[in-house]
């Protein structure tokens, strides 16, 4: 496992593109932060909105660069026939599987830290927002997690599919279609329970500090959910990668 | 360049993971449309509970809900009144966010009783001739409003501003009928006068109803940028216009006064008008609106599967050029056809057409079932004139098709599917979602402004009136430009993306 780990790490920091990806999750989470807290104003020093979750509104933007990582991180090897390569020199194929789930938390969680970090700190500058609330730093860990897990469900459906215009297709498609079709449904029920369901809509309840009552899900369980799809799809990706032909 | 369609063509229609993807997507759009209905209580419970609005004059449905103290007027004759200002009772502001001691939310549902003193800026009361009693039947008023000065509104749709004048101070109102025709005058003092409007009412009869009015529509708080926040709470609000001074001249012998609820149940009561007198009522006389302050939805909703559509379109669309990238069957593509903007052209047109017919073949079948389905399921829908139905579809497939060429002019540009498919979602689906779920309203609308999510306007069918405060913000349905205007939009950001990507392709070795 060590030598795995340090192969995907040694692959994963001579890709060109890998250092790029990072900074733009950086850039991304903490661009739009900004734009959605400064379009945002508090009369008074009353706002109307969720203060904590509009400073962190980047990481809807932030995700879609973290799907790439994670699309790219094995997809890149199926397009390029680099992963029979990786699964000579490593027989055990979970194993690679596991090294590449291992070394994408690893710099996810230092790129989405910094992204996180610098939108809270936006936030406070521009927003009336006190980062030390328990709340917010709730939100704050929260979608640190968000985005782990985000790249998590990105990798194991790459691995599922294949090949990487689709998976990252699948990947934004079920994060973003759900949260729209349940702005749309007219059924509260329903609503409720796409909200309760959608990897997105229920990840991004943690992000929630105000107005707790009427979230379809708690933030914890909806983080949990958003486990649930990432989960699923390691294991689908597990399933697949182990049974058939590379 | 038949021959290069003709290559386009083939490869798309052999590759079977793509001709089942933009089957898919055109079974999304139908799919997701017929499921998001929901339910609603139309008709649901017994014979009586169909939910039936007021036609107008002009055909098109009306709220029409007001407090009423009249009496005939035959033939040609006028009213003057003095209007003592207005008063009224809006529903309670919700506690998040307010002062430290209020005691968090409140029920905001339900009657005016416990709500908070203030005007709705729609609040109404003033003069009003109409044919009966009877709502949705034609009429012409002179007001003074919560917010909006003194107005002078007919036949529901129609509204011309007078000055803008206070609500809470005395304010000479005068109606005065020459055959068809209405004139509506002000005064601040009751001798200077001046001519707010004249209008022509061509359906009023002989005799009409004339007299002093009042009435306030639903009120709403806005809380936030998106229903995220708890969005927007509110209820009816209540308005009470005190009357004094009347004079009236040739109003008819039949001069004695009644109170009604027109709209309501209650049958009309007699009146003693006094030297002054009080209205006080509730509703609305204006068009009937979908949105927050109204009821019901527009056929619009049934379009909500076309972004999951969108998305496998995207995905389509891109790898229809970076699957070429990905073989090294560009190479082929390049040695067979050496002018190399044709082979974007053909690629274009023939993704575009296809999505293009794939997305009116499933906008056709949501908009004529999906609207059978939700009114089957109790849901009150307004009615669409046919044209707004074809643009509709029209513009549903032009959507794609435009998603499409946009996706593949990225994917040309890129060279890399999994790059390209990103920045086609992101760009098209991501400033949609923002501007419906966490921004607020100023912001929001300059993102569907601006970008190629601006194109969604083409599906909007609800109709935004001044005269009625249903907030038209993205996320009650209303785009901030006009639907082709938004779909030129997108139109301008596929044409320069593929012109970037056709001159990129030319200079560049494949």
């Amino acid at each position: 496992m060590r030598r795995a780990l340090h192969a995907e790490w040694t692959k994963l920091r001579t890709t060109p593109g890998t250092v790029l990806l990072l900074l733009s999750v950086v850039v991304a989470t903490v661009g739009i932060s900004i734009l959605a807290a400064a379009a945002t104003d508090c009369p008074g020093g009353i706002c109307a909105v969720d203060i904590t979750k509009v400073s962190l509104t980047g990481v809807q933007l932030g995700q879609a660069v973290v799907a790439v990582l994670a699309v790219q991180l094995i997809g890149a090897e199926y397009g390029t026939g680099m992963i029979h390569v990786s699964l000579a020199a490593v027989p055990r194929r979970l194993t690679v599987l596991a090294a590449k789930a291992l070394m994408l938390t690893a710099v996810v969680t230092a790129a989405a830290t910094a992204g996180v970090a610098g939108s809270l700190v936006a936030g406070r500058s521009l927003l009336p927002l006190t980062v030390t609330d328990t709340t917010v730093l709730r939100a704050a860990f929260g979608s640190v997690l968000y985005l782990i897990l985000v790249g998590l469900l990105a990798l194991g459906v790459t691995t599922a599919v294949r090949t990487p215009a689709t998976a990252a297709g699948l990947v934004l498609g079920l994060l973003y279609v759900f949260p729209i079709v349940g702005l749309a449904a007219t059924d509260p029920d329903f609503r409720r329970h796409l909200d309760q369901i959608a990897p997105m809509t229920a990840g991004l309840a943690i992000q929630r500090t105000t107005g707790l009552d009427d979230l379809a899900i708690s933030p914890w369980r909806g983080l949990a959910v958003l486990g649930a799809w990432a989960a699923a799809a390691l294991l689908a990706g597990g399933l697949l990668i182990r049974l058939r032909d590379a | 360049m038949r021959a290069v369609l003709h290559a386009e063509w083939t490869k798309l229609r052999t590759v079977r993971g793509w001709v089942v993807a933009l089957a898919v997507a055109a079974a999304a759009v139908v799919g997701l449309g017929l499921l998001t209905g929901g339910q609603g209580s139309c008709g649901r419970n017994g014979p009586r509970s169909e939910c039936v609005l007021p036609v107008g004059p002009d055909g098109q449905e009306v709220t029409d809900h007001f407090t009423f103290v009249h009496r005939s007027l035959t033939g040609d004759g006028s009213i003057t009144v003095r209007l003592n200002g207005l008063t009224g009772v809006l529903p309670r502001k919700p506690g998040l966010g307010g002062p430290p001691d209020s005691t968090g939310p409140q029920a905001t549902e339900g009657g005016t009783g416990d709500g908070q003193p203030g005007l709705a800026p729609w609040a109404k009361g003033g003069l009003i001739i109409k044919d009966g009693t009877r709502p949705g039947s034609t009429y012409a008023a002179i007001m003074l409003t919560g917010a909006h000065g003194v107005r002078m509104q007919h036949d529901y749709v129609h509204d011309r501003a007078g000055p803008p004048a206070p609500a809470t101070t005395p304010r000479w109102l005068r109606l005065t009928r020459a055959g068809q025709t209405i004139t509506g005058e002000e005064s601040p003092d009751g001798t200077a006068w001046t001519t707010v409007g004249t209008v022509r009412l061509p359906g009023l009869p002989a005799t009409a109803q004339v007299g002093t009015f009042a009435t306030s529509p639903q009120f709403t708080w806005i809380l936030g940028g998106g229903r995220g926040v708890g969005g927007a709470m509110g209820g009816p609000s209540e308005v009470t216009a005190t009357f004094d001074n009347l004079t009236g001249r040739d109003t008819g012998p039949d001069a004695s006064w009644s109170r009604t609820e027109v709209g309501g149940d209650a049958s009309p009561q007699p009146e003693q008008l006094g030297a002054s007198w009080r209205v006080t009522g509730s509703g609305d006389i204006a068009p009937a609106v979908s949105g927050i302050s109204g009821i019901g939805t527009t056929v619009s909703q049934t379009l909500a599967g076309t972004f999951a559509g969108l998305i496998l379109v995207v995905v389509v669309a891109t790898m229809t050029m970076t699957a070429e990238y990905r073989r090294g069957m560009i190479r082929t593509t390049v040695a067979a056809v050496p002018r190399r903007g044709r082979i974007l052209l053909a690629k274009a047109t023939i993704i575009g057409a296809v999505t293009f017919g794939l997305g009116v073949l499933a906008a056709t079948v949501v908009v004529v079932v999906g609207g059978r389905v939700l009114r089957a399921h109790g849901v009150y829908l307004h009615p669409a004139a046919p044209g707004i139905e074809v643009r509709l579809v029209v513009g549903t497939g032009l959507l794609l098709a435009g998603a499409a060429v946009l996706a593949l002019g990225l994917g040309a540009l890129l060279r890399r599917g999994l790059t390209a498919v990103v920045a086609g979602i992101v760009v098209i689906v991501l400033p949609y979602l923002l501007a419906m779920t966490v921004l607020p309203p100023e912001p929001a609308k300059w993102l569907l402004r601006v970008t190629p999510a601006a194109a969604f306007a083409v599906q909007q069918s609800a109709v935004s009136y001044p005269q009625v405060d249903d907030f038209p913000i993205p996320v009650n349905g209303y785009f901030p430009l006009s639907p082709w205007a938004g779909l030129a939009v997108l139109a301008g950001w596929a044409a320069l993306v593929l012109g970037l990507a056709g001159f990129s392709l030319r200079r560049r070795d494949v």
